[in-house]
Order: structure tokens, then sequence, then C-alpha cells
């Protein structure tokens, strides 16, 4: 084998996320390894794996079935990995393998043959060979009509589940209770596929799973087993999940894991897989729920939770190692075949955005809504709870100390899971629930909840002393083992809101005056078993010495992570941290790392010289910072959680790499900056500071509507609105002033129909080094990180260009920038306006720096660590080919959302495409991003004057291309009075036919484009309707009439087959 | 947040360390042993090869599941693998006084209080198991206020004579008679060969079986330096003149290679988990098996007639032996498992087929 083709995930959404970097990476490495020349395919320019030196040949292209054969045909690699990519590359795969180009042209799959993928992927299949070995499935009726669905209701009896067949992380599932609710989720599952399950609900049972390997030699090995906190019931991308599990007897775990291997054995694995189980809590009964044949979310958690490199491994098993032919790549001395022994707990706890989508259900179950998620380790259950509740990054301080979480009926706030229902259980403590009543409420296990209530009962505890100098030693170490911060602590003695920061450092100083400190302990796989020169380190006050002794050498460059993915932060920081972490080692310094989600590269410990994986809080960072001294900490490489650390870090005197604080802080802080501007003469939306609600009257008065309100220190947008009238005014306020009270709301001028622009720089001690100008396709008010983005920009003035540019330069100088910025530009005619600059990389610095091949981060952290650099000798102009950045929505997954774009950011993940021009990228772009290319039927539901116009010449180029049009009533007519054949349909609550509803039902539209009227969130019920059918029933959407007419342009100009099939390289 | 009491665990290398009482208040001095396995501390506590020993657990959160009542099924209780506690003393770090499972009658404090056992949590188990495995086997005593019992080496003890039966039973009514010598037998060794159609003929460790009828001997695992058994290994020695199929289990490997002619040495910290990796000699098969011993087989003593069956993958130790043209073998780890992993359970198959002549 000489040549093999990976194929890779594509864009973050939810259900398939950064795990699939990871594993992917470990794949390449894997494979590069021995010499094998790799090539992959993968839209998705923020990975790491489609960074320079981790394949030898990129593909910036579509995971589809069409775009892989064109590679394949093109490269003739002899060998396909198909389960390192999610349920996107093993789709693909499935369909290339039944359409027999993979016979064709003669690629063989490695690792687990297609066929056994099929006969997992089948669950009527995969239960029937279950059967055959006596392993028990959940009873289960595959149905293929609603009218069949409706018979195995009778036979099983409500409530039952419902599943559709090849979906990722559960899309079209849900538990019934009646008829009614059967039909309805019957009806959206046969829109995914044309296969459903009707089966046996085992709600309230344990959930567990196992991650198994298995070598050509039929060696098998259960790398982890995991347990759901939250009962069956909830997805397991959902739920709060411990490894190991901790409430299974010897007999539970062996048995279950010996099923496993008989499975696995069964299904012909070569490699990874991962099974699902529900487990009676009353008994040893059992039901296999799931077989994932490929590398999973569970497998990456798995490989971090116990420092296994699943993916590594099963890519050297699909070349035909065995098992026991490989190392343990942690000790390096022992085998790899043996199954990790844990010395701590790990819990997984999922990072929802539900907040910031409009009209979502906030009750979690069956199908996935999480963005992301963060694990901790401890070394008891109450450390790595409480840790991981503040890793999620949603404001929380632990398990209890969080004033602002009020639920008004705790019963059903426990029964019904929302994301919130872990804080309704201390609120049930405190309103005297018991354990047993809790437990009848949630079906969580007593074990979890008896160490929730110990949480509690140390608070409790905790409220009894008033000042921080009369707890003694001996409780004040009890209260860190059971994982309290610093600022719980603080919190409970003062028993006041706010901040405390200046308390928090008391409790600091009081605590390490007793001794009281975090030991580092190391991730080993055998606890402590052999000795291993293990780097992957954790922190715990359940210990009594290190493992490590820190190098206080000055040679540490701390560089810290970006946390859980989370919409506006994602995959993007992450290869700006691995970047930032490889520059620096490779310039002599030791590479310290400093995050906690699992779904990431930077948290592989291949990845770096010290990998602590553990809090990017205050006390953790300085608990860390003060056992290595570092040189310095790199903080703009990692997004705002980073960035928000800088001052307090500062306010310690530990050494910030780069742009000083204060100079961060003039950018962050919208008074200074403002001043700065003012100074330098440079013009702002005008805007205004929260006070008095009467002057925001004033000030609206003055500028008029509509005006954006947000709070300060902001980066997706949360609660930040543009409102319309003074009654959203009203009502945002309020919502923002709650989002943040630290930070003032501020209300500015918001302008219509103007351009965005962005600027990604690195400057010198003020002098910018390397810069990248690029446009957004939508006009301002589509958060930028929803925005298409093209660069090197194609359609904007020399003249505006110029003065971006020489703006930029005025504020590098101004603020003495060394390393990483961004700024945001309005441009209307060649006025220009700075609406945002951040001292920090931002999201499209890995888009930048791939397209126009000088890698910002790199010399961003050789600038940071005052190594001379060179200007990169390269123009845009010599460029003769464009980028476009494309984002990826979830709202397929998140249950009536509005899927609409506005200020805040909706996108999940992001593309970047190469194209020999403009359509061409767009094209390649929007086809990575889940768009097709319509055949016949296109649905105009166009809101404004301005935007029907706008789309009148793209509705022209259509209908000479052929596509047939269809209209709500409105701009049916405007396309008839201007000459476009069309054909008007009735909005959804009107009661003739033809109806749009009814036609979006039946798959009759290929194409919707649907232009809100305007950019406030109080949309119409129709349009609504409309864009939330499109989303069900799978039909691609477009909600911005400048997107949509760049689309159209592009698909009626190019042919799929006219698409250059060109590797990263050939550019 | 009760009242505390604390004890100390003292190591013969002068290391303190301080933990919380959860058992029964008592001190003992015993060798100082690690588990790595994250599960089966009810099956662990009874296995008679862990008698004198002061067991530490590195999986830091024990407790969870309780312990479970002891039902017979057979003439052998479900759950355990003797009818008592065998260590000297737990060490964990997190103990879990409230329990969850619906199995469990009682708490691991109670149950460890009823067998008169200490144990203390609240330690920092990964230290202690680094020092142990630093500077190998180490003795060790717990000591509650000025009660000190001095350091004792357990394997200078007869420990199996302290653990084995001190009577010939016999279980079930199968069709193969199985004379099990019980060095400290586990008893899902017993449960294996019961399900399996057989006639179980359990025996003291230095009972003279030659004038029993049997199909097949069986030597068990047990406690200690396996040259204590100098009765066992004598006995052994005149049955390997024989052509009886014969099968042993971790000490019951050790006393088959003695037998042989082969020497045994005690390994530095020894193997007592769940996840020791052995390789079948001359195959690719490869299997995860429990293990818990502390002395092994010197492979290179081993006879011409001899050769190693299984070895460790992690440090090439010796992990079984056969017998190169008669139906006898060993393997160093635990086939029955209870607790751990149950992969090589075939092996019991494999046996009774050599004993039923099905090759």
């Amino acid at each position: 084998m000489k040549k093999v083709l990976v194929i890779g995930s594509g864009a973050l959404k939810i259900g398939e996320a950064g795990e699939f970097d990871y594993s992917g990476s470990q794949a390449l490495k894997a494979l590069r390894e021995e010499g094998i020349y790799t090539i992959l395919i993968n839209p998705n320019i923020a990975t790491v794996q489609t960074s320079e030196g981790v394949a030898d040949k990129i593909y910036f292209l579509p995971v589809t079935p069409f775009f892989i054969e064109k590679v394949i045909e093109k490269d003739k690699p002899e060998g396909i990995l198909l389960s390192f990519g999610g349920q996107t590359a093993l789709n693909c795969g499935i369909a290339l393998f039944k359409s027999g180009v993979l016979d064709k042209y003669n690629v063989k799959v490695l690792g687990t043959p297609v066929q056994s993928i099929i006969d997992t992927e089948d669950r009527e299949i995969f239960a029937d060979n279950l059967r055959k070995i006596n392993i028990k499935t959940p009873r289960s009726i595959a149905v293929i009509s609603i009218d069949d669905a409706l018979k195995a209701s009778e036979t099983l009896g409500f409530p039952i589940i419902v599943r559709a067949a090849f979906t990722l992380g559960g899309q079209g599932s849900g538990f019934c209770y009646n008829r009614d609710e059967l039909l309805k989720l019957a009806a959206n599952a046969f829109s995914y596929s044309s296969q459903i399950l009707v089966e046996e609900s085992l709600k309230g049972w344990k959930e567990v799973e196992y991650e198994v390997v298995r070598d050509c030699y039929d060696n098998c090995i259960t790398v982890c087993n995991m347990e759901n906190f939250d009962p069956l019931g909830i997805h397991t991308g959902e739920s709060i999940v411990v490894a190991p599990s901790q409430t299974l007897t010897n007999r539970e775990y062996h048995k279950l894991r010996s099923l496993s291997i008989e499975i696995v054995r069964n299904v012909g694995i070569i490699g990874e897989c991962n099974v699902q189980y529900a487990l009676d809590p009353d008994s040893e009964d059992y039901r296999v729920i799931e077989v994932n044949a490929r590398l999973s979310r569970s497998s990456a958690l798995a490989s971090k939770a116990t420092g296994y490199p699943l993916a590594f491994v099963a890519a050297k098993l699909a070349l035909g190692y065995g098992l026991h032919e490989l190392k343990n790549s942690v000790t390096k001395t022992t085998t790899a075949f043996f199954e990790p022994a844990l010395d701590y707990i790990v819990v997984k706890i999922p990072r929802w955005d539900l907040n910031k989508f409009i009209g979502v259900s906030k009750e979690i179950g069956s199908s996935m809504k999480s963005v992301g998620e963060i694990m901790a380790i401890g070394r008891t259950f109450e450390e790595a709870i409480q840790k991981g509740l503040r890793m999620v990054g949603q404001g929380t301080h632990g398990f209890v100390g969080n004033s602002d979480i009020e639920f008004p009926d705790i019963d059903q706030a426990l029964s019904a899971p929302t994301d919130m229902r872990i804080y309704s259980i201390a609120s049930a403590f405190e309103a005297g629930y018991t354990v047993d009543r809790i437990h009848d409420l949630t079906k969580i296990d007593n074990w979890f909840l008896v160490k929730l209530k110990s949480i509690f009962d140390h608070m409790v505890k905790l409220k009894t002393f008033n000042h921080v100098e009369d707890i003694p030693a001996g409780l004040m170490r009890k209260f860190k083992q059971k994982g309290f911060s610093d600022f719980q602590v603080a919190r409970f003695v003062n028993k006041t809101p706010g901040n405390l920061h200046s308390e928090m450092l008391l409790v600091r100083e009081y605590r390490k005056s007793l001794g009281i400190v975090p030991y580092v302990k190391q991730i080993d796989t055998l606890a402590a078993e052999y000795p291993a020169l293990t780097n992957y380190l954790y922190l715990t006050y359940n210990g009594s010495a290190h493992d490590i002794a820190p190098e206080r050498d000055n040679k540490s460059v701390i560089v810290l992570g970006s946390g859980a993915y989370r919409i506006g932060s994602s995959v993007e920081f992450d290869w700006c941290s691995v970047n930032a972490l490889t520059t620096a080692r490779n310039e002599g310094y030791r590479g310290v790392m400093i995050n906690f989600n699992p779904e990431t590269v930077s948290t592989d410990y291949d990845m770096c010289d010290r990998l602590y994986f553990d809090e990017l809080s205050f006390e953790r960072t300085m608990d860390i910072i003060e056992m290595e001294e570092p040189k310095g900490v790199v903080v703009s490489t990692g997004g705002q959680i980073a960035n928000n650390l800088v001052m307090r870090l500062h306010g310690q005197n530990v050494p910030i790499l780069g742009t000083a604080p204060e100079s961060i802080d003039n950018a962050e802080n919208r008074h200074k900056f403002s001043s700065l501007l003012d100074t330098l003469d440079i013009d702002q939306p005008r805007w205004k500071e929260l006070v008095e609600i009467e002057q925001i009257y004033d000030f609206v008065d003055e500028v008029g509507f509509p005006v954006l309100i947000r709070p300060s220190y902001v980066l997706s947008g949360a609660a930040m609105n543009v409102v319309s009238n003074r009654q959203e005014l009203d009502f945002f306020l309020q919502l923002a002033a709650r989002v943040s009270k630290e930070f003032p709301v501020v209300v500015s001028e918001f302008i219509q129909n103007a351009k965005e622009i962005e600027i990604d720089a690195v400057a010198d001690r003020g002098e910018i080094i390397a810069y990248a100008i690029s446009e957004h396709i939508e006009f301002a008010g589509v958060h930028s990180g929803d925005a298409t983005i093209v660069f090197p920009a194609q359609k904007m003035y020399f003249e505006t260009a110029r003065r971006i540019k020489r703006i930029s330069r005025d504020i590098a100088r101004a603020l003495n920038i060394s390393g990483p910025f961004n700024m945001q530009f309005l441009a209307r005619d060649n006025d220009i306006k700075v609406i945002e600059c951040n001292l920090r990389a931002s999201r499209s610095f890995p888009f930048v720096s791939k397209v126009l091949k000088i890698n910002f981060i790199e010399l961003a952290t050789k600038i940071m660590l005052g190594i001379p650099v060179e200007k990169p000798n390269k123009s845009v102009f010599e460029m003769d080919y464009v980028g476009i950045k494309a984002s990826q929505f979830s709202f397929s997954r998140l249950q009536k959302a509005d899927p609409v774009l506005g200020v805040e950011m909706a996108s999940t993940g992001e593309v970047g495409c190469i194209g020999e021009n403009y359509y061409e990228a767009l094209l390649k772009a929007m086809l990575s991003v889940g768009y097709r290319i319509p055949e016949k039927n296109i649905l105009f539901s166009s809101g404004d004057a301005r935007s029907k116009i706008e789309l009148l010449i793209s509705a022209r180029m259509l209908v000479k291309r052929g596509y047939t049009l269809f209209a709500t009533h409105g701009s049916a007519k405007f396309l008839e009075d201007n000459g476009v054949p069309v054909t008007a349909l009735y909005w959804p609550d009107e009661s003739g036919t033809p109806n749009t509803l009814e036609y979006l039902k039946s798959r009759k539209i290929d194409l919707v484009i649907n232009i809100p009227k305007n950019l406030s969130k109080t949309e119409l019920y129709n349009d609504y309707e409309i864009r939330r059918a499109a989303v069900d029933f799978n039909i691609p959407l477009i909600t911005n009439a400048r997107l949509a007419s760049a689309f159209i342009y592009a698909i009626c100009k190019l042919k799929p087959e006219d698409i250059a099939i060109n590797s990263w390289d050939e550019y | 947040m009760t009242d505390e009491i604390t004890a100390k665990l003292i190591l013969e290398d002068g290391t303190v360390f301080e933990g919380i009482s959860f058992g029964r208040e008592t001190s003992v001095a015993g060798e100082v042993v690690f588990n790595t396995s994250m599960t089966g501390y009810p099956e662990s506590l009874t296995d008679p090869s862990y008698a004198g020993q002061i067991l530490v657990a590195t999986y830091p959160l024990i407790g969870n599941y309780g312990v479970p009542e002891a039902v017979l099924s057979d003439g052998v209780p479900d759950y355990f693998e003797s009818e008592r506690i065998q260590v000297t003393a737990l060490i964990v770090s997190d103990y879990s006084a409230e329990y969850s499972h619906w199995s469990a009658k009682l708490s691991l404090g109670d149950w460890l209080e009823e067998n008169h056992i200490p144990g203390l949590y609240g330690i920092d188990t990964r230290e202690l198991t680094k020092i142990i495995r630093e500077k190998g086997a180490m003795m060790g005593k717990i000591v509650f206020g000025n009660h000190d019992p001095g350091f004792h080496d357990p394997n200078l003890d007869n420990l199996v004579a302290g653990v084995s039966t001190d009577k010939v039973i016999t279980y079930g009514n199968g069709s193969t008679r199985i004379l099990l010598v019980d060095c400290g037998v586990k008893y899902n060794i017993i449960r294996h060969f019961l399900k399996r159609d057989t006639t179980v003929i359990r025996v003291p460790w230095d009972y003279d079986y030659s004038s029993e009828k049997y199909d097949g001997l069986f030597i068990s695992n047990g406690p200690g330096d396996p040259k204590m058994c100098e009765a066992t290994i004598n006995h052994l020695t005149e049955s390997l003149k024989q052509d009886i199929p014969i099968f042993g289990i971790c000490l019951g490997n050790q006393l088959l290679a003695l037998a042989s002619g082969a020497d045994t040495y005690k390994l530095k910290y020894g193997h007592r988990s769940h996840n020791q990796p052995v390789l079948q000699c001359g195959t690719n098969k490869a299997f995860v098996t429990s293990q818990n011993h502390g002395f092994a087989i010197d492979t290179n003593s081993l006879g011409s007639d001899w050769e190693p069956f299984f070895i460790n993958l992690n440090d090439g130790t010796n992990e079984g032996i056969r017998h190169k043209s008669r139906p006898v073998f060993s393997v160093q780890f635990h086939p029955e498992a209870s607790s751990g992993p149950t992969d090589s359970e075939y092996l019991f198959d494999e046996f009774l087929k050599m004993v039923r002549g099905e090759d």
C-alpha cells in the first residue's frame, strides 16, 4: 500500500464536530509513519488535518460521492479510509461501494469491510445478526410507511421510540407517548430516511458504552467503557458521561464487555467500534442499542479519557498490524494490546448554545443539540463534575453558587430534562428534596445524586463561615477536594453576588499559606503500574505529591487553548493554538498547552511538550503558571476565553507574550477604543453606553432605528441584536443587561446595506508584517461568523482597500501590536467605519493563512517570542485563485429554531474552498456545506423591495437555464410584472392550493429562497413556516438575497463537471 | 462530615500516609501490594491469593455499588471467591459510604467491619503505588493510635495452609471427575468446572490424592511463595510420572513448574490487574487477562519436555507452560476471571477436551 485516500467529515455540525479533526489527524500520522502517500478530502479549512505537512495532498472539496470519485479518478489511490470522517465519510464510502466506483478504480477499503458497515447501519439486518448469536436488541420493527409504523406501535405499546436509519447522531429520532406524536415524528423521520424503526422504550435504563478494537488476527480489547449520568432517553451526545463506569459491578462490566467483543467479532470490525447498551437498573438485563463501526465522538472522548490513541491504532490495524505488534504510545515500552487502567475519573459535559436560537425547545432528548463538549479529570466525582461545569463556559461556577439560575417549577425541571437540568438538582437540594425524590423524578442513579448532595452539604458547611481565615485547614482541603473553586469559597463566605475578584485572591492567598495547593498527576494508561514518560497531565487536590517536577528554566511557553467548541469559537482556534505550540517548539521552547476540549488536536499529547488537561480559569491557570514559571503565556490564539484572562493574569505580573495587556484592554474596552479612534481620526458608527434609559431613547431619536444593542466583551454576538422599534428595544435592553452586569450595554447606529470587510493581520511592535483583506458577500447585519467570506476581496474599490490598510496601520502603531489581530469594517461607497478590533487571532486566520499560503500564526508566534521575522514577499495580486469561506448551519438538529441569519451567530462550522474564480470557489464552498445544485423547481419568497430587485436578474437567469420558478404571492406578482414566468403558491396559513407547505413536504421544490423582510427577530409566521419546512424536509434554503444571487449566478455559469479537481498545492 | 478516625499506613522504608478509617479499627501488618483493576472489589477482597496482603486499589472511587448478599448456588456463594475477606487491609483514595446497586446488601465499610478488616481512605494511592513500583515489594503496617503491630513478611508464612480447605469437599454430580488441589481456590474456578458437567473433588493442599478416583487433576491459585508448598510439589511430581491430564492456574502454574524441576522467583512488584496482556507463544493470539501474583516461573529453567505456553506482552515474563507431549498445561493468569475479563475462559474447555479425550 503506497497511496491512501482519507475522507474527512467536512464542516463542523451538531453531531459531527472537531472529534473528526482529531481522528483524521491521527490516522494521517499513522499512515505517514509507514511512508504512505496520503491524500485527504476535506473542505474544512480551519482544521489541523488540512494543514501543510499533515497530509501529502489536500483537496478542499465537498465530501460527496461525486467529488470523491473525481479525486479517485485523478489520483488513483490504492486504498481508502472511510471510518475517520464520521457518518459523512462512511455514507460516502457506502455509496461509492454500492455504485461500484471503488471496484472500478480498484480501490481497497482499509479496515472494516464496507459490507460489515452496511450490516451495522441497517438496524434490521443488524438486529437479526445479533439475534442469531443470542444478543438482545430492543424489540424493534422496521417500517417503510406511516401505516406500518402505527401497526408496529400497536404491537409494542406506547411509549415507543422512533429512529431514522442512516442518520447522524439521532437525527429524526424521538420518543412518542401517543398516536399523534408518532404521526408527527414518523413523518419527520421519513424525510431523512426511507426506513424508520419503531422500538420499545427503555426509558430510565442505564446507558453504557464500550470502545472496542479488533485486529486482523481476531485479537480484541475494550479500551474504555463509559456510563451516562443521564439515563436512557437522552442521546449520549446530550448526556453527562463518566469514564469508567461507576455503578456497574464487575459482573455487569464484564458481561457487557464480552458481549461487545462478541459483537465486534460477528460484525468483522478491523479497527475501532463503539457499542452502546441499555442496562436495566434493577437486574443484569440489557439491550444493545447502537453500534458505530467507525471512529466516533465517543472514541475521541475515550482516547482523551484513557490516553489510548484509538484513531492512530485503528489506522495501523487497517494497514494489517496486530495489536500486539504495536506499542503503547504513552509508556513506549508496553504493548498496545491492553486495556487502560484509569486512576482518575473523567466527566464529559455537553455544551449547548440553545440561547442563540429563536424558537428552539430547551428540552434535551433522543436527538443531539449540543455543539461541543468538555472533559474534566479528577480523583473524586465531585472534583471532576465541578471542574467540568465551570469548563462548559456558560458562566456557572460549579454545581453550586450560581445565584442567577432559578427554576420556577423544580419538579418539571427535574423530570423534563433541559440543558440546565444539573442545576435544577442543586435547586432541589436547596428546596429540601431528598436524593430518593430526585431519583424518582430524574431516574439518575442514586450514586451520582449522593455525590452531588455531598457538594451541596459542603456548601452549607462553607456558608457557616463569615471570614475565610476562620476556615480550618482540614476543612479547606476538603472543600478543594470536592472541587470548590476559590471563587465559590469566596462567594459562600462573603455571601454577596458580583465578581469578587479581590475576595477570591484572598482565598487563594489563605489556602496557599496553609499549603493547600493542587498536585500534578500524569495520565499514563496503566495506573502507575509501569513508569511512563507521559506529558499528559491534570491537577487534583486528591493527592499528596506531584508526579512531575516543573523545569522552571524559563524555556516553557504556555499556550492557552480555546475550551469547548461553541457557536463562535471552534476548530479554527484549535488550529491557531496548535500552530502556536508547534512554532514555539520549533524555536526550541517547551510548548505547554492548557485546554480541556476532548474534541481537539491541541489536547493530543503528541502536539506539545506538556499538556495540562484542565480548566482555563484564572485560578487554575495561575496554579500552573506558578508551578511552571514560564517564559510567558500566549493568550492570543485561543479565542475569547484566553483573551478575557489577560488583565487578571497581568494583575499577578504574569508575563504575557506579544501585545501588551494594556493595549489589549484598550482595544477590548469600548470607551478606550472609541477615544483612540477619535484621536486617530478614524470613523466609527455612532454609539452610546447605557447608563440611563432616557438617554438611550434620546440617542435612538438622534440616530434613528434600526440600532444595534450589545454588551461589551462579546465574541459571537451573545445578546447582540438589531432592533427596529421601541418595543423591541425595551425587550432586548432588558435581555442584554441580564447577560453581563459587569460590563455596560452599548447601543450603536446600524448602517444598512453596507459592505462588511475584515482584515486579519500580524504586526511586530506596531508594524504590520502580513495582512489579508477579505469581504463578506452578505451586507452588514449578518454576523461575520455566519457570513460568506471572499479572500482576496474581489469586489471592493481600490480606494477602500487603501483606506482600510491605512486605518489598520494606524491602529497597529497606536496599540503597538505584536502578534495577531483582526479588524472589521463597514464600507458604503468609500466611507469606512471601524466596527470591531480584536488583538488576537480571529476565526478566519486559518482560512486566510491557507489561501495565502502564509502561516499567520507561525509569524505571530515568532514575533511574540521576540524572534525577528521578515515581511513575506507575496502580494494578493499575484494570486490567480480565490478562496471562499462558507458557513455550516445545523438548523435541522434544532427543532423549531428559525433558520434565519442575523447579528447573532448561528452557524456551527465552516468550510473554505479555493477556485479559479469567484463563482467556482463559491459553488465548491456552498456544495461543501450541504447545498445541492437544484434539479428543477425553485421557490422564491423574497422580502422587501430591495431584495426582490436584487433577485430579478437571478430569476431571469434561472428561467433561461430551464428552471421552473414558484413564488409566494407578492414575489410571484413582482416576477410576473417583470416578465418572468412563475407559478404562484399559497402561503402556509392560506387554505388554497397549490400551497407552499404542501410543495415542500412532497419535495417538489429543490431550493428555497426566503428572504426575511427586515433584521428584527419578530418574523412573520408564514415566512418562518416556509424556512422551517425547508430545513425539516432537507431542502436547501438561502435566506440572504446577496448570497442567493451569487449562488444562482454560480449554478447558472457552472455545471458540476466544470469544477476543477485541484488540490491545495495545485493553486 | 461526621467524626473521622484516622490511622497511619507506615511502609518499611519509613514513608507514612495518613488515612481515614472505614473498616475495623485494628492495627495490622502485611505486604503492601497494588491492584489496578477498576471493578470487582467484592471478588478481589475474597480472593485467597491476597492472604497476608494490604491491598491498595489504584482506582480511586471504591465502594460505589456496595457489597452483595452471599447467595449459595451449588454450595458456592455467588459474587464471592471464598467465604471471607482474605486481604489483611484495604487502602483506597475515595470511599463511597453510600452505595447504589440493586444487588447490594451492605456497604463496603460495614462488610470490612464485619470481617474484622481495617480499611483506610483519603490516601494518595497513586503516589503509594509509585513507591511500591520503584522500590519493589514492600512491607507495611496500619497503625491505629499507638498499637504498633510491627512489620511482618507474609511470604515467610505458609499462607496456603491458612486458606486451603481442611477437608475433602465434593461439588456437583457431573460425568467427569476433577480432582482440585485447593491451595486457596477461587470459587469461580469451581463454578467453571461445574458449568461443564463435572464433579469436583476439592482436597486440601497437602492431601495425598493418589488413591482418589478422578479423570483430571487441577492445581488451584493461592497466596505467597510457591516454594512453601512442599507437600503439593511432591504429590505433583508423582502425578507427572503418570499420564494424567493436569491443569494449573496461578500458584498452580508455579507449583507445576517446580514439580517439573524448573524454578520460580519473586517479581519486583507482581501483576495485579485486569489488563495483563498475554500472547500464546508461536501464534498471533493475544488475550487480556486478570492476574494476581507476586512470583513467576523462570522460563530459562524449564526442562526439555516443557515449553512456554504464554508470555506477558508487557514485560516478557512467563504466563504459562505446557508439556510438549502430554496433556499437561498451566497458566499464570486467571481464565476464570472474577473479577476481570473472561477472554481466556476457553482454557477450561480445552482442558476438559483433553480429560475427555475429545481432541
